[in-house]
């Protein structure tokens, strides 16, 4: 099939940026969005012009590198899925696709679709951590966690930090991502000691970042591979308070 | 104190002064929508009504007072919150995903709000300034709502109050079950009955202060 790829070029940081139209033929539907991309990139270097940067590493869905915006959806129309593992079956000869960087002020564009993304970097290291004690393997079940926490936990656990959630929501909010981290610790015996510390710290970095303040319109959820519930924001608000009080 | 101010300074306690408010707010509709139904009991039940609050005005007057302190936060940190965000999404996308991510309703709490807050003013500046010019056992406040030119038999009057009314319906629907995921408790084993109940306030309510504007300026 043949695709039109309009896509946003900027040069660094402070360049201007714009769009830049392509055209990309033979493009099979079994090939990934990025194999799309990398066919793209390639017909461009021949071309003598620059190829259009974006970040992959796994292409598999699991390391939260990728990401771009897909006419107007985080990682392309499908639901759970990162942008590397799209396919171009999810579009149909003549389409044309219109890819845009992550748009946030708290992420903001390195060149072409690469966004800086070092603001989630910082809100782990002001939380996302748990003391341990050294020595030895500990025996197993000494210390008991529920099912259900274990599961909660692991849901929560799921987020790759794409940055996906802060692309889609309208405020660029960062509270699904600090949702998920606050809560995945909170659920287990582990993470008690930083608790309360943890709510305050990783909150107070989000805002500092200039990441937007939630007003609940679940778009985050709707975007998110890794389908991580708003329940974990209700979660952060409840640990927040509690860590606040 | 410092802590109390500390945790509205947060993304986090914005938020939750927000929903306090709001479901403040809410709570008085319940009882400012009691009293206007009397409008349908006639003028003598109405301005009865009336000057029955006249004899407990020192304490309709803290209430008043405690209503506009609740409407100045919640104003203030919609602001607040609204301006915060635009600046955190500087540059939009080129193509918008319209419905499919989010309620249109979710995303327009602004301008309801801003519309309402409009409506406020003009509200306040007819009824509820006439009804303080009115002395002693001076009555007529039901002729004032109804038939002067301000009232609901100018139908542009009464038109636009079914529009600010609507308006007011649609940043509740999104607004009530906000509130309470702001409280922590939206997605927890509540949520079934949250939104059974929040069907009262963003619909039943609204559409009881829509019957009054649409009675007396299009039935009636
Ligand atoms: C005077 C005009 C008003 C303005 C300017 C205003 C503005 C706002 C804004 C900007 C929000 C934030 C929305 C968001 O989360 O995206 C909000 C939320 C809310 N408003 Fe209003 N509003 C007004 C009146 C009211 C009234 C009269 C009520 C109730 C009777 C109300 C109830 C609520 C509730 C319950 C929320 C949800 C809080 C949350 O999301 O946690 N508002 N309002
Ligand atoms: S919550 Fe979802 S969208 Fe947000 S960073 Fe984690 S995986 Fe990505
Ligand atoms: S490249 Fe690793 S998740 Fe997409």
């Amino acid at each position: 099939m043949k695709i039109t790829v309009q896509a946003w070029r900027q040069n660094h940081r402070n360049a201007e940026g714009r769009f830049e139209s392509y055209s990309v033929d033979n493009v099979s539907e079994d090939m990934s969005f990025f194999e799309m991309l990398d066919m793209l990139n390639n017909q461009l270097i021949l071309e003598g012009k620059d190829p259009i940067s974006f970040d992959h590493d796994c292409r598999e869905g699991i390391c939260g590198t990728c990401g771009v915006m897909i006419n107007g959806r985080a990682h392309g129309p499908l639901s759970g899925t990162t942008s590397c593992q799209l396919h171009m079956r999810s579009f149909k000869d003549g389409d044309v696709l219109i890819v845009e960087p992550w748009r946030a002020a708290a992420f903001p564009v390195i060149r072409d679709l690469v966004v800086d993304r070092k603001g989630f970097d910082r809100i782990m290291e002001a939380g996302g951590y748990v003391s341990v004690s050294t020595g030895g393997v500990p025996d197993a079940n000494t210390l008991p966690v529920s099912k259900k926490n274990a599961d909660l936990s692991f849901d929560a656990a799921a987020c790759i930090g794409c940055g996906a959630c802060v692309a889609a929501c309208k405020n660029s909010s960062a509270m699904l991502f600090v949702g998920a981290k606050v809560s995945q610790y909170a659920l287990l015996p582990q993470g008690q000691v930083e608790r309360a510390s943890r709510a305050k710290n990783m909150v107070k970095q989000m805002d500092t970042e200039g990441f937007g303040n939630c007003t609940n319109t679940s778009a985050c959820e709707v975007e998110c591979p890794k389908e991580i519930s708003i329940v974990n924001i209700a979660r952060l608000n409840r640990e927040f308070v509690r860590a606040s009080f | 104190m410092t802590w109390l101010i500390q945790f509205f300074q947060t993304s986090i306690g914005k938020k939750f002064l927000m929903a306090v408010t709001g479901i403040m707010l809410v709570f008085f509709l319940i009882t400012h929508l009691a009293g206007n139904l009397m409008l349908f009991g006639g003028a003598e039940m109405f301005n009865n009504y009336v000057l029955s609050l006249r004899s407990i005005k020192p304490l309709i007057r803290i209430a008043e007072v405690v209503l506009v302190l609740i409407f100045i936060c919640h104003i203030f940190s919609g602001i607040q919150v609204t301006l915060e965000n635009r600046k955190a999404k500087p540059q939009p996308y080129r193509v918008s995903p319209g419905s499919s991510t989010s309620k249109f309703y979710s995303r327009t709490m602004a301008v309801s709000g801003s519309v309402i807050f409009i409506f406020l003013v003009f509200h306040l500046q007819t009824f509820w300034w006439s009804f303080q010019k009115k002395q002693g056992n001076d009555t007529g406040f039901y002729e004032i709502v109804v038939n002067s030119s301000v009232g609901y038999k100018n139908p542009a009057i009464a038109l636009f109050y079914i529009i600010a009314l609507l308006l007011l319906a649609i940043h509740l629907r999104h607004g009530f079950q906000s509130a309470f995921q702001t409280f922590g408790l939206g997605e927890s084993r509540y949520k079934g009955a949250i939104e059974k109940v929040s069907v009262l306030f963003w619909l039943i309510i609204p559409l009881g202060f829509v019957s009054i504007p649409l009675y007396f300026g299009f039935i009636k």
